[in-house]
């Protein structure tokens, strides 16, 4: 069941397609509890994410999104239950895995060149004095070409805007062609001409590369055109399926386990009514 | 110390006049090594925005210098015990200590106040504090040479082992994480090297003016160069010019080499940054702007 391993100094144009196990779900997790000893953020969750497969995480503050993603990366075990990704337990250093955290600011005073961060994204664990390999340079420049990013490859990571650092973040992240590509709160500091933008990239990647995306986000509507799938965490409880399934009254209400109202526009933008007094509470007592 | 010596306003006769005196040898050399690491540490606590810590470790080891003058053994031996339970402390309480201002700025205080009251039980002997505090190159002996030698091919050996990981974790230490650099350890060795190169630099310097070789030449170098290795190469040769610089002034005047070193790497601060003035670090590189030649060199 064990599937190829791709060493990272592969060139990402000719990695094989991975077959993993008798589905081709990347990510599956069976009755899974995250959270820490103290305290349970949600429980008993299932799911499975496929190749190529483009996912929204969404729920309110505190509700475990990160949580989950810090599970995938192998920084934090589930307290119960399993999760395998790429066909084997989670793993710090998985280099298949690209991961774009929740950032705030990076110092104005930075001034390093953004390339070198996205460099380092590819052979940033590798021990030793030496400079970048000509491998390492054109891989760096494949990701930052593919991110639209090459016009500010040379400028401090300290000047650019959110929208350029978020491309200079997905750069840093694609470098190691990875198979999957967690995205922490990408779209938060991004008006919405940014967001658009940044998320038809990430679109483009996802379709073009055959990448699963797990995209952590606060407001659902502007990914709602191309999402394949819902993660909705709240109240300690995960719902998962189409954004169909996910998005209606039934399942939110179920979710929540008070009455919500999930109302649709001409365009397919939801308003979902009754859970703003919840947010900030996903928790279990 | 007052000077004894005329410049001819020749440099060969100059030097020649100059390093004749083994205690100017010794200076030089040991001078060059220091100001070598202290430019390449300097890059990683000013990338690292952890000047303050390193500031710490000099006063920590204040107090450790004035007890081994109390006790009779060599001041860099207190230096190193103090700064490196200092930074040992400081790595262990986890990644984001470093940012603990208020807490590290306690235990500098308490530090500055132990090492007063070891320098006032030795008695009277206040050259040695003032040594401490402003720095003492030209005293420096062959055997503290040495030991600079050894010190400086640990720390850029070690530096250059774990260059590219500690160059990533300063970068973006939550992704470095999750691609299994061992952050702990990192941050471990990484405060390890900043107290010893710090415990060396305050022989040069003194304990009070440790900026000027630890931090000033490399904010330097980082408001010019955005690539990580062209400004450590910088740092370095900002930190040794004004060594050497210091040195051959302080040799043909009366005044001290700190006050010179910390002169001309401020002076050459101020000039980078009215250069800069209105531009940014490093010339922002603009849509349409023609790239440089360093950039089509790439």
């Amino acid at each position: 069941m064990q599937p190829p391993s791709v060493s990272d100094r592969m060139d990402p144009a000719q990695a094989p397609p991975l077959e993993v196990g008798a589905s081709s779900d990347l990510i599956v997790a069976e009755n899974v509890s995250a959270g820490y000893r103290e305290k349970v953020v949600w429980e008993n969750a299932s799911f499975s994410f496929g190749r190529g497969e483009f996912v929204a995480v969404i729920g309110p503050n505190g509700a475990g999104k990160t949580t989950l993603f810090r599970m995938l990366l192998g920084l934090q075990p589930p307290i119960r239950g399993s999760i395998r990704i790429l066909g084997a337990e989670p793993r710090r250093g998985n280099m298949r895995i690209g991961y774009v955290p929740q950032r705030h600011i990076i110092d104005a005073e930075t001034n390093v060149e953004s390339q070198e961060l996205v460099r380092l994204g590819l052979s940033g664990n590798r021990w030793g004095f030496n400079p970048f390999s000509h491998w390492d340079r054109e891989a760096a420049d494949k990701a930052l070409e593919a991110v639209g990013g090459t016009e500010i490859a040379r400028r401090p990571l300290g000047v650019l805007s959110g929208g350029e650092l978020q491309r200079i973040f997905l750069a840093e992240a694609l470098v190691s062609n990875p198979d999957v590509l967690l995205l922490d709160e990408p779209l938060s500091n991004l008006d919405i001409r940014r967001e658009t933008e940044l998320l038809h990239l990430v679109n483009d990647v996802v379709r073009k590369r055959r990448v699963t995306a797990l995209l952590i986000a606060h407001n659902i509507n502007p990914l709602l055109p191309h999402l394949d799938k819902v993660m909705y965490i709240a109240n300690g409880r995960v719902a998962t399926g189409t954004p169909g399934e996910v998005l209606t009254s039934k399942s939110l209400t179920a979710l929540y386990g008070i009455q919500v109202e999930v109302l649709r526009d001409p365009h397919g933008n939801v308003a979902i009514i009754g859970v703003e007094e919840h947010h900030g509470s996903g928790r279990v007592d | 110390m007052s000077s004894f010596f005329s410049i001819n306003l020749n440099p060969v006769v100059d030097l020649q006049e100059m390093w004749k005196y083994q205690f100017m040898q010794h200076a030089f050399e040991a001078g060059t090594l220091i100001a070598l690491i202290a430019g390449v540490t300097g890059y990683f606590v000013v990338l690292r925005r952890s000047a303050f810590t390193a500031h710490a470790f000099s006063e920590i080891g204040f107090a450790g210098a004035a007890f081994s003058i109390l006790v009779n053994v060599p001041p860099i031996a207190g230096l190193l015990g103090g700064s490196i339970s200092g930074g040992l402390a400081i790595a262990a309480l986890g990644r984001r200590a470093t940012n603990r201002d208020t807490q590290i700025g306690i235990v500098l205080a308490f530090s500055l106040g132990l090492g007063l009251l070891f320098i006032s039980l030795y008695a009277g002997y206040e050259t040695e504090a003032y040594s401490i505090l402003f720095g003492e190159i030209l005293g420096i002996s062959a055997g503290a040479v040495s030991l600079t030698v050894v010190a400086s091919v640990l720390l850029l050996g070690v530096t250059a082992l774990i260059y590219r990981p500690l160059l990533f974790a300063s970068l973006d230490e939550d992704v470095a994480e999750a691609k299994g650099m061992p952050m702990f350890w990192l941050g471990i060795v990484f405060m390890v090297i900043v107290a010893v190169a710090v415990s060396f630099a305050v022989q040069v310097t003194g304990v009070l003016l440790i900026f000027s070789l630890m931090v000033t030449p490399a904010a330097t170098a980082q408001y010019v160069a955005r690539r990580p290795q062209r400004a450590i190469i910088l740092s370095v040769v900002i930190a040794v010019i004004a060594v050497w610089s210091g040195l051959f002034i302080a040799f043909f005047t009366p005044y001290p080499v700190s006050f010179f070193i910390t002169a001309e790497v401020f002076g050459l601060y101020l000039v980078v940054r009215l250069v800069h003035l209105g531009r940014g670090p490093a010339h922002l590189h603009r849509k349409g702007e023609q790239p440089t030649e360093e950039e089509l060199a790439a």
